[in-house]
């Protein structure tokens, strides 16, 4: 897998998967030492090209990469409308010249990780594209249910919320999909992508119904400009009609987990005390997700046509 | 005194006379002179067409030469030149422009600055709107007068129902085409691909069918009010070929046009995120291209056109929302639909029909036919010839097309306009220009 | 960290059966000529001996930690602390350190090596730690150890227990407690395997050359 460019959940097989899991569970035991750091990626470069901001993903790739002894630098071209100066290919040749062995990308527009890919000999990990995809997102959420649940296929997952604009869902759909676990979507029909069916989902508008007998409630994360009237027609009744509490909650198995791409409105999405407490996992997810990057960087940094 | 030219032994195709035949064909002081078998002139050159077909020089009714205003991307000489390498022979360039074309003084400079550069003929379209800003009707009298073939207000429709019907009343006092962009940007939103599963597929965000579909409905039943002829530009799906049919069957005074990329390619040719693949309207799903198709097959669609749109490499890479919509394709669009031949699915009478023939009738000026008499305006095409197209290596001084790099089957040989050869494949192009 | 998940496994690991670490191309080992060095017995007596000669060299057997290196290692550490046991009285400290991430042969091909689990359950501060490996031979594997050892604190001593040594060193290192030393060509491979594929134990050492045409 060295050299490999993770851009989508579809560049991995399932075999992939699992060596990714059992490689961050090997990774979650490096934070638990006093020194969190191993030398396995010493002297070589990570670099982050973020165009659209972003502290969590970029610092936990950034601590990854750090615990692996990795060089990380943070490179965040001022963002989507581009300077005339310099075009994103253009970045990315520039980037090129400097031999990294690996680049994280993240863009506020689908597509970019794989345009860029085309030009860079080093691997591209999608760190999350517009709408399209976030694999270490899903990859980190399978996680995270694994530790849960000992298990993956035959579950079935939940992800609730402004699909229609979400990489976590599609990605984590994907995901899922690919371990043998059912899943389903629930959201206002505002929110439902056309032709859903192409994702391999089945498609609920009511809670109570896509609930029930589920394993993982995932909750998503609902931007500003969807609440203020134009896909919900406000933050109250998509709480109300869509937000996770406890009482929302029974319809679920009782032994259901609620996981969130964070950073969560509480209130809104989740309900205060999921955020923080049981059934609720969102911080075991964060943890994961440094354990789950450094796997990845671990197993993907490197270009293979030879010596850098 | 030039000589006069003999091309010998070609497949003539003549859709104006529904004529498809081996036979000579002569031209002399900028006419055709002759049509038939084994002409005999001493004083001409000769020119050998056998296994080639000799055609109407293809009229592009919807290109964006971007003169004046934006030069680097493309201009008049750049652009005929290209035009004339892809056997057109007369182009209609669209009134977005910097000025904006909307007041006889710019059609005037079009013209004129196309006579000095361009080695085909330039038919400016001029705006329908002032500034194009959908609100006031232009000087239609005026413009056409200075040479205007006809009025649209480019990439965009004219929102306001009530403003559409006086421009569209008020055209038929000038007896020109409107030429209507059905776009709903409202339905569109930020839609950069085809809506469907693809766009779900890409995360990107789709624009729906009925987002032209609402607008050709609006703009026929105007039609229908008003008894304007309404020219739909670039239908791009199913909803809307049958809009047009059943119009038609009305006998409503609606054409419409369709692109040879949307004849050729769909949504799925988008996966890759190739910025060159993005273009408005959208590529559709394979119901709409197959619908397109049928419609050219049928007659629906009268014309093909380029809507040839030059955006500079820098423009085009970088991420697919925010590059400029649009590809380059005079030189290329005879090349990518002969499979349509291969399949099928047009005769090439019909093929020529909708690139030339046709095109002339709708904008009421001489061309696409080759009738004795009538102006030397025409292409040699070699139907089997494949080469391989880069658009590094094009006339145009853009490269945006998603064909850079392919084999193409079909070639333009030679074009000449008023008897002039514009372009020969053997000599690279001639590039004097002719307009009239 | 969740214990639920340390002993089962969700998918089936790779690389799994002790001395696999050692030769990670074996494919077909039935194909190539096969030789046992060490059989069961001479196995067990080593580890017995290398059992007193630690009791000895270790008067505080309280600060005795013994840390197997996957994979050969770790069944061996385990067998030892049984037997030290028996001879001090008292349990001994066992851990697991693997040294994938220590590994100084990184190349560009192909896959990054398997990780195998490290379980330390104490602190290695202050106390003597026993590397166990199954078979010596360039020492690499010792140095990463040592590596990842110090990454864990500061142990008051550092000793090395290796069942086989098989010569063809590229860095210092010397085995403090040896089972036995076999000599070997460079192209061979020494190994442990189960005498009873079904079973962990007991094990015996064997030796096979590659064949030179395939």
């Amino acid at each position: 897998m060295i050299g490999r460019n993770i851009l989508s959940i579809d560049d991995l097989d399932r075999r992939e998967v699992e060596k990714v899991l059992e490689t961050a569970k090997r990774m979650q035991e490096v934070s638990f030492r006093e020194v969190k750091k191993v030398p396995a990626l010493r002297g070589r470069s990570v670099i982050n090209l973020f165009f659209e901001p972003s502290t969590r993903t970029r610092t936990s790739f950034e601590i990854a990469g750090k615990r692996l002894s990795a060089d990380v630098v943070n490179f965040s071209p001022a963002s989507s409308s581009l300077s005339k100066s310099e075009s994103i290919l253009d970045t990315a040749k520039t980037l090129d010249a400097m031999d990294p062995d690996v680049v994280v990308v993240r863009h506020s527009v689908a597509g970019v990780p794989k345009q860029i890919s085309k030009v860079l000999r080093a691997p591209v990990i999608n760190a999350g594209d517009g709408a399209h995809e976030h694999p270490t997102q899903a990859l980190l959420d399978l996680f995270t249910v694994w530790e849960e649940k000992a298990m993956l296929d035959r579950l079935i997952v939940v992800i609730v919320g402004d699909v229609l604009h979400s990489r976590v869902a599609r990605s984590n759909i994907k995901a899922f999909l690919l371990m043998g676990a059912e899943v389903r979507i629930v959201a206002p029909p505002t929110m439902i992508p056309p032709s859903s069916e192409v994702l391999g989902v089945e498609a609920y508008t009511s809670l109570k119904k896509a609930l029930e007998g589920a394993d993982v409630v995932m909750a998503l994360r609902i931007q500003n400009e969807r609440l203020e009237g134009a896909f919900v027609p406000s933050i109250r009744e998509y709480a109300a009609t869509f937000g996770i509490d406890r009482e929302k909650l029974r319809y679920a198995k009782p032994d259901a987990i609620v996981m969130h791409p964070g950073p969560v409105n509480r209130g809104v999405e989740l309900a205060h005390d999921l955020a923080d407490r049981r059934p609720g996992v969102v911080l075991d997810q964060v943890r994961n997700g440094v354990a789950l990057r450094m796997a990845l960087l671990y197993m993907v940094a490197g270009q293979p046509s030879g010596v850098n | 005194m030039t000589r006069p030219l003999l091309i010998k032994g070609g497949r003539v195709i003549d859709p104006a006379s529904e004529t498809d035949g081996i036979s000579d064909l002569l031209v002399k002081d900028g006419l055709i002179a002759a049509i038939s078998e084994n002409i005999e002139c001493d004083e001409a050159i000769v020119s050998n067409a056998e296994g080639l077909w000799v055609v109407p020089g293809f009229i592009d009714l919807r290109s964006h030469l971007r003169e004046p205003g934006e030069e680097y991307k493309e201009d008049f000489s750049s652009g005929g030149k290209a035009a004339a390498a892809g056997g057109f022979t007369a182009v209609a360039v669209m009134a977005r422009t910097t000025p904006i074309n909307d007041d006889p003084s710019v059609t005037h400079y079009i013209l004129e600055r196309a006579r000095e550069k361009s080695p085909v003929r330039i038919l400016p379209i001029a705006a329908a709107t002032r500034g194009l800003r959908g609100e006031v009707m232009t000087e239609m009298d005026a413009l056409v007068r200075a040479g205007a073939v006809a009025v649209s207000d480019d990439n965009q429709m004219i929102n306001n129902s009530g403003t559409m019907r006086r421009v569209l009343e008020y055209a038929t006092l000038v007896g020109i085409p409107v030429v209507v962009h059905a776009e709903d940007r409202t339905l569109v939103g930020a839609g950069t691909v085809h809506e469907g599963s693809v766009s779900t597929r890409l995360g990107l965000t789709g624009s729906p069918a009925i987002a032209e579909a609402s607008v050709i409905a609006r703009d026929i039943m105007l039609a229908s009010l008003t008894g304007a002829h309404v020219h739909v530009a670039h239908v791009s799906s199913s909803l809307g070929v049958d809009l047009i049919r059943n119009a038609k069957k009305n006998e409503i005074r609606i054409t419409a046009e369709v692109t040879p990329h949307h004849l050729m390619l769909t949504d799925e040719n988008c996966l890759e995120y190739d910025t060159n693949t993005k273009v408005l309207p959208p590529l559709r799903s394979f119901e709409d291209r197959a619908a397109l198709r049928e419609g050219i097959s049928d007659g629906t669609l009268d014309v093909i056109v380029t809507d040839h749109a030059p955006h500079a490499d820098q423009e085009k890479e970088t991420d697919f929302k925010s590059a400029p919509p649009g590809m380059i394709g005079l030189e290329t669009a005879f090349s990518v639909l002969t499979p349509l031949l291969d399949a099928n699915i047009i005769s090439p009478m019909d093929l020529f029909r909708r690139l030339s023939t046709e095109g002339a009738r709708i904008l009421s000026i001489p061309g696409g036919t080759l009738a004795v008499g009538a102006s030397a305006d025409l292409a040699v095409v070699a139907p089997q010839e494949k080469w391989r197209y880069e658009s590094s290596n094009g006339n145009s001084k853009s490269r945006n097309s998603p064909w850079s790099g392919q084999i193409l089957k079909g070639r333009v040989r030679k074009t000449m306009v008023s008897g002039k050869i514009v372009f020969d494949i053997d000599e690279g192009a001639s590039c004097s220009a002719v307009n009239k | 960290m969740n214990e639920k998940n340390s002993p089962k496994r969700l998918f089936k690991p790779s690389n799994a059966g002790p001395g696999a670490a050692n030769n990670p191309s074996i494919e077909d080992e039935t194909a190539l000529e096969t030789r046992v060095i060490l059989d069961f017995q001479g196995v067990e007596n080593a580890l017995t001996r290398i059992a007193h000669e630690i009791v000895e060299r270790n008067q505080d057997s309280e600060t005795i930690y013994l840390v197997g290196v996957p994979n050969g290692g770790v069944p061996l550490a385990r067998y030892l602390s049984v037997l030290i046991e028996k001879i001090s009285g008292r349990p001994i400290l066992v851990g697991i350190l693997d040294t994938t991430l220590y590994r100084d042969d990184v190349s560009d091909r192909g896959s990054r090596a398997t990780l195998r689990p490290t379980e330390m359950p104490s602190a290695v501060d202050e106390r003597n730690v026993i590397l166990i490996d199954d078979v010596v031979s360039t020492g690499r594997t010792v140095r990463a150890a040592m590596d990842a050892l110090m990454d864990f604190g500061r142990p008051r001593s550092v000793q090395l227990a290796g069942l086989i040594d098989r010569g063809h060193r590229e860095l210092p290192i010397k085995i403090d407690f040896v089972g036995k030393n076999i000599p070997t060509e460079r192209h061979e491979t020494v190994k442990l395997r189960s005498v009873d594929p079904s079973e962990e134990w007991p094990l015996e050492a064997i030796v096979f050359g590659r064949e030179s045409a395939r």
